[in-house]
């Protein structure tokens, strides 16, 4: 008896499901791709200028290359703070969030929005509360491969 | 033994309907760029109203909704005897907060975006049962705080899906007072049941509360033996494109048929073109709806008979991301110019 019952929700959640996809509007795939691609390749080709540019300095590569991230970090802070990289981000999807200065704008992001409840319990609490996971699995793909290496290399 | 009072199996029906004497409603700015600017009372320049945080904007926004209302009839906060109200946030702080400042008794409500009905029939129902004679039913949203609290910061760069809808940030409020005045008439109402058809999707409550907004429609005409088209307008709260789309499909299932006479406040109240996905949400959704054209349409007597059907959602974060499914409601309240 009961198992019917729950066989016959099941029927009914499951026709219900068929239903909401077949009304529910679809993601824009194709052009999300493009406007992730173009926007995604743009920080990249602005992220190479500014490489090429450290590097023209007399920055040695891993120097110019660091010096570089903290440009690009700084430049998406700037632009959350300023209330733009959300607008942004709402048309590239993936290609403004995948780059490091997604990962910038989810900290500042964070950090703004919690400033309200204090520096301990808002700001310091809650500032890696989007980036957090982005962090703890680094971390550990980073023990992981640091352990492949001390085993094979 | 069946109470008198009480129509089907749902369904209570009031014996001296109360009257909504006075109601107000306060918008944010983006609702007043929407079509109905003209009908709100008033539309807010930003969304902070002269507060540090939006979680006091959103309780201020709630007390000037329901003073607004009171001075419409020359009150003042003492002269209420009940304040029935809710919100969307944690422990419904905006409206304690509001209760704390008005000093009115305070009874306060979650139903989700369902609040305004829930409000509503409760007022009505502590009216009618002959302890109170001037009761306010209010509720707010704030789309900033509803979003840092349901979703992300707020400068977060995401991608909304298309299927997702704008929390509203508007207040609403109603006084009702027993029916010795003019004016539309709580006459019946009815206490919807949570339906969960396994809908798990956050960013598509419309989904999540179709099927609850059908079955108390459905249960409300069946209990109160009215065909759909004894009212002029039958409006859902917040289901949006998506939601109301379903429930029309779910309409068609159950045998009714209120087109063309059924609407829905979220999406009635932007325009297509100001990007909210599909449609608004939120409390202050159907109670900015209801507060503005639709008591002045049935002022103006354009309506005569409305059943409001507010719809919740009533899911918090931790719950979603435990992956349990959304438990959706409806409450029906029939307001009548008799």
């Amino acid at each position: 008896m009961n198992t019917s019952a729950d066989q016959l929700k099941k029927i009914e959640a499951q026709e219900y499901e068929d239903l909401v996809n077949q009304i529910k509007p679809k993601t824009p795939i194709v052009k999300n791709c493009i406007w992730a691609f173009m926007v995604g390749g743009l920080i990249c080709t602005l992220g190479q200028v500014i490489m090429n540019f450290f590097s023209a300095q007399g920055l040695s590569k891993l120097d110019a290359g660091s010096a570089t991230a903290v440009v690009l970090v700084f430049l998406a802070a700037l632009f959350t703070g300023l209330g733009w990289y959300d607008v942004l981000g709402k048309h590239a999807g993936a290609g403004s969030i995948v780059p490091i200065t997604g990962f910038a704008n989810a900290i500042v992001a964070s950090a703004m929005e919690f400033k309200r409840e204090g520096y301990i319990f808002g700001v310091g609490a809650r500032i890696f509360s989007v980036a957090g996971p982005t962090l703890v699995f680094g971390f550990a793909v980073s023990v992981v491969i640091g352990l492949i290496k001390v085993v094979f290399g | 033994m069946v109470s008198h009072k009480k129509s089907g199996l749902q369904t209570i029906k009031f014996e001296n309907p109360p009257v909504l004497t006075a109601w107000a409603t306060i918008v944010g700015p983006k609702e007043g760029e929407g079509p109905w600017r003209s009908d709100f009372d008033w539309v807010l320049g930003d969304y902070e109203f002269g507060e540090k945080t939006w979680e006091m904007a959103e309780s201020k926004l709630l007390r000037e909704t329901v003073k607004l209302a009171l001075s419409k009839k020359n009150y003042q906060p003492q002269d209420i005897e009940l304040m029935v109200s809710g919100d969307l946030l944690n422990q419904i702080t905006s409206s304690s907060f509001a209760a704390r400042e008005l000093q009115i008794p305070f009874l306060g409500m979650y139903g989700a975006c369902s609040t305004m009905a829930e409000a509503l029939l409760t007022a009505a129902m502590a009216i009618d049962g002959g302890y109170f004679e001037r009761v306010v039913a209010a509720v707010s949203s704030h789309h900033y705080t509803a979003e840092r609290q349901f979703r992300f910061p707020t400068e977060q760069g995401t991608q909304r899906s298309m299927s997702s809808q704008w929390t509203v940030t508007g207040a609403g409020a109603v006084v009702l007072e027993k029916g010795i005045y003019g004016g539309p008439r709580v006459t019946c109402a009815t206490i919807g049941r949570i339906v969960d058809l396994g809908q798990k999707d956050a960013n598509n409550m419309g989904s999540a509360m179709a099927p609850a907004a059908a079955d108390t429609i459905k249960m409300h005409l069946s209990d109160t033996n009215r065909p759909s088209d004894y009212y002029d307008l039958i409006v859902t709260g917040d289901l949006g494109k998506v939601g109301s789309a379903l429930v029309k499909q779910l309409f068609v299932k159950y045998g009714i048929v209120p087109e063309p006479n059924y609407s829905d406040c979220g999406v009635l109240m932007f325009n297509d073109t100001q990007d909210v996905h599909a449609g608004g949400s939120g409390c202050g959704c159907s109670a900015a709806m209801l507060c503005g054209p639709l008591l002045k349409k049935m002022m103006q007597g354009k309506i005569e008979r409305l059943l409001l059907v507010a719809t919740g959602a009533l899911m918090s974060p931790t719950t979603s991301f435990q992956g349990e499914s959304i438990p959706g409601i409806a409450h029906a309240v029939a307001l009548e110019n008799l």
